[in-house]
């Protein structure tokens, strides 16, 4: 086998069927050299790495960016997170689409773990592709839009288009939001398990958008990977409790019906098949957080830190008995804690899909700028999001510890089919 | 800071030495005695791998049209830096602060082709530090006279010197030999240099007058790609008319801080303006930097 050829496969990335091409050619021993092996020998995860879904594909997989659905939305967690928000730049709706049809060829080939687009062979020529993902495995890498309210201000003639549950968040009590971390007309979040992965599409995107979009914010997250806990058992937030432990199985079609996914039914119908994305930069105050006691860690979550099981429970996922009073008459799990807030008396649920993040430090203080990049899915904020932030704001003895200093409410696209592009059913 | 700084100092000493024997300048004394260095690779190597074709006679017109262009700035150059000059010679402060901005630009515009020609980037155009203390001359250090120590008494001459490698730098581009691959990474290496140390407000620490820097280097982008334009155009009409509405796009966000015949000074801009002015010209130079496509095949 020529290098040149050699070359041209280790660029492309190889799929499984790539390597078995390859091996009946010049033999297994010659991947080594190509950089290939992980998309090969990577072993499964002992079992799925999330409690919502199960995962189908090998750690360095694919997961399919055509579809019904936008794919990074039920899709099992991915290790890291990498999440920019984009304002339009570009006057005419004709530029704007023009970038979401790029977008989707790129983000779809990106999937792949393919090179943004095909190499030019003029030497006097930028790279067409940034080139840090080369060679690496697919990496379950999923690429999700949304769209801002203000992508449907008066610019594009699109304002009669604005989807109702698209709402302006309203001021939730203990909300400290910074300009610099809020809002965007677009929002672009890349899941994959490698960062490396994750940041190079976002950064493919952002440089095709050049001319057309600019970013506003970049937040990048992680969770604790699947080779750190390959039994999948639920990730713990930088607080060090087990956070997620009550999802919502998105894996059974009629949950994720019913709590993620807009329908044909709901208003508008350009948005069936879509969702809508909740974006909260909550800012822990760790410092403080790491000189109040156990006690007071446990009460304030209404969990035990170890095994996640609610206040008097052994099991992490026994059930809440949110009215059981201890011997003094007093509720064994305090009613302002997280969990009992949270729960809505079971009426009320969103997908969640958080990342811790570190962002060095806070220059003022010299605290740590570290917490978790809230991220949720629902149907509908107006009966699902906003009441659950509105009775945690007010009451949430969490809040003592965190503080909301980024927010975006995004219309999660539906998903587009091979040939057409995201945001197709809009405009 | 201007990347032609990173560099080791091995290629600036090949460069002069290169440069000074073939033009006999009174400054070999200081560089002939050094001992050979190591082959200035990060310079010569590329060139070698990917030297540009010979250019079509079309190219070689764009090429003679900069060329002749680059001369017209060099004699304005001089006529403005020997007025600046004169001024600081004569102990007059205010006007000297008044021309300095004005007479940098015409070397702001041809900086690449000042960079190509070996030392005179870091005569002219140093900044305190990025040259050892006793070798630092030029525009820079009569800023700093002019603006931090409010003194010009004992600068006459770096004046002189400064006036002199100006005048040095005209004659030598009559005979630069410029060609198409030189005028596309050129046009890219400006608006880097305003990525770099301009929209960051870095280059003129003392006078804060950035944006003459910043606005004569996008002209300087601008000229490049108006005598190649016919030949993107050729190539690629989308990519010239994206390069076009480009500039047009940076040229508004700079309007704002035209300020009579000059502009404003650094300190005056906001926050979010520079970094509207920082998109702006990422937006630009992203196309840009794809003119090499008239190079293909």
């Amino acid at each position: 086998m020529d290098t040149k050829r050699l070359e041209n496969i280790a660029n492309k990335k190889l799929t499984r069927r790539d390597a078995l091409k390859l091996a009946g050619v010049g033999g297994l021993g010659l991947l080594v050299g190509a950089g290939g092996m992980g998309a090969v020998m990577m072993p499964k995860p002992a079992s799925s790495n999330a409690a919502t879904s199960t995962d189908s594909d090998a750690v360095g997989g694919i997961v399919p960016f055509y579809g019904k659905h936008q794919a990074g939305v039920i899709t099992p967690m991915q290790d890291f997170i990498c999440m920019g928000a984009f304002d339009l730049t570009a006057t005419a709706l004709a530029d704007v689409r023009k970038l979401f049809q790029s977008w989707t060829a790129a983000a779809a080939r990106m999937t792949e773990g393919k090179n943004v687009d095909d190499e030019s062979d003029n030497p006097h020529l930028p790279p067409v592709d940034t080139g840090e993902s080369m060679g690496l495995a697919p990496m379950r890498m999923t690429v999700t839009f949304g769209l801002g309210a203000s992508f449907f201000d008066e610019r594009f003639g699109l304002a009669s288009k604005r989807p109702a549950p698209l709402v302006d968040l309203p001021h939730f009590n203990s909300d400290d939001l910074r300009k610099e971390w809020t809002g965007g007309d677009i929002v672009v979040q890349v899941c994959a398990n490698d960062p490396q992965v994750a940041f190079h599409a976002l950064r493919n995107l952002a440089r095709i958008a050049r001319g057309k979009a600019v970013l506003r914010w970049v937040q990048d997250g992680f969770q604790r990977t699947n080779a750190a806990d390959p039994t999948g058992s639920t990730p713990r937030n930088l607080m060090g409790f087990k956070d997620g432990t009550n999802n919502p199985k998105v894996s059974e079609p009629a949950v994720a019906d019913e709590i993620v996914w807009a329908q044909s039914s709901d208003d508008p119908a350009w948005m069936a098949g879509g969702s809508y994305m909740v974006m909260r930069r909550i800012r822990m105050r760790i410092e403080i957080w790491d000189r109040s006691s156990l006690d007071d860690q446990e009460n304030t979550f209404g969990r035990h830190r170890l095994s996640g099981a609610p206040l008097g429970k052994t099991g992490e996922f026994d059930d809440l008995e949110l009215d059981r009073k201890d011997g003094q008459g007093k509720p064994v799990i305090p009613a302002a804690s997280h969990v009992a807030l949270a729960n809505m008396d079971g009426k009320v649920k969103i997908l969640r899909r958080g990342y811790s993040y570190s962002s060095g430090m806070d220059l003022k203080t010299g605290q740590l700028d570290a917490g978790l990049l809230f991220v949720c899915f629902n149907r509908d904020p107006r009966k699902q999001f906003i009441p659950m932030q509105q009775k945690l704001a007010a009451a949430d003895l969490l809040n003592e510890y965190i503080t909301h200093v980024g927010s975006g409410l995004f219309a999660c696209l539906p998903g587009a089919s091979e040939g057409g592009y995201i945001g197709d059913t809009l405009f | 800071m201007s990347k032609k700084w990173v560099y080791p100092l091995s290629a600036v000493v090949l460069g002069s030495s290169l440069m000074l024997s073939a033009c006999g300048s009174p400054e070999t004394g200081k560089t002939e005695t050094k001992p050979a260095e190591q082959p200035a690779s990060n310079q010569a190597a590329p060139a070698a791998a990917t030297a540009a074709p010979a250019a079509s006679p079309e190219l070689q017109a764009s090429i003679d049209q900069y060329q002749k262009w680059v001369i017209e700035q060099t004699d304005q150059l001089v006529k403005s830096t020997e007025e600046f000059t004169n001024a600081v010679k004569a102990g007059d402060m205010e006007k000297a602060k008044q021309l300095y901005a004005p007479s940098r630009a015409y070397y702001e515009r041809i900086e690449p082709i000042a960079e190509s020609l070996g030392d005179f980037d870091p005569w002219i155009d140093a900044r305190e530090g990025d040259v050892p203390d006793n070798e630092w001359r030029g525009y820079h250090k009569l800023e700093k006279a002019l603006w931090e120590t409010k003194s010009v008494a004992d600068q006459g001459k770096v004046a002189d010197q400064l006036l002199q490698d100006v005048k040095q730098l005209r004659v030598k581009v009559e005979s630069v030999e410029i060609d198409v691959k030189m005028l596309v990474t050129g046009a890219v290496e400006l608006l880097n240099e305003v990525s770099t140390s301009k929209v960051t407000g870095e280059e003129e620490r003392y006078s804060r007058t950035d944006m003459y820097d910043f606005a004569a280097n996008v002209e300087g982008a601008n000229e490049i790609f108006k005598v190649l334009k016919t030949s993107v155009e050729a190539k690629d009409a989308a990519l010239a008319k994206e390069i076009e509405d480009r500039f047009k796009a940076l040229d508004q966000e700079i309007a704002p801080h035209r300020k009579g015949d000059g502009y404003v000074l650094y300190n005056e801009i906001k926050e979010d303006q520079v970094k509207k002015l920082s998109q702006a010209l990422d937006a630009l130079a992203e196309p840009l930097s794809k003119m090499g496509t008239i190079l293909e095949g």
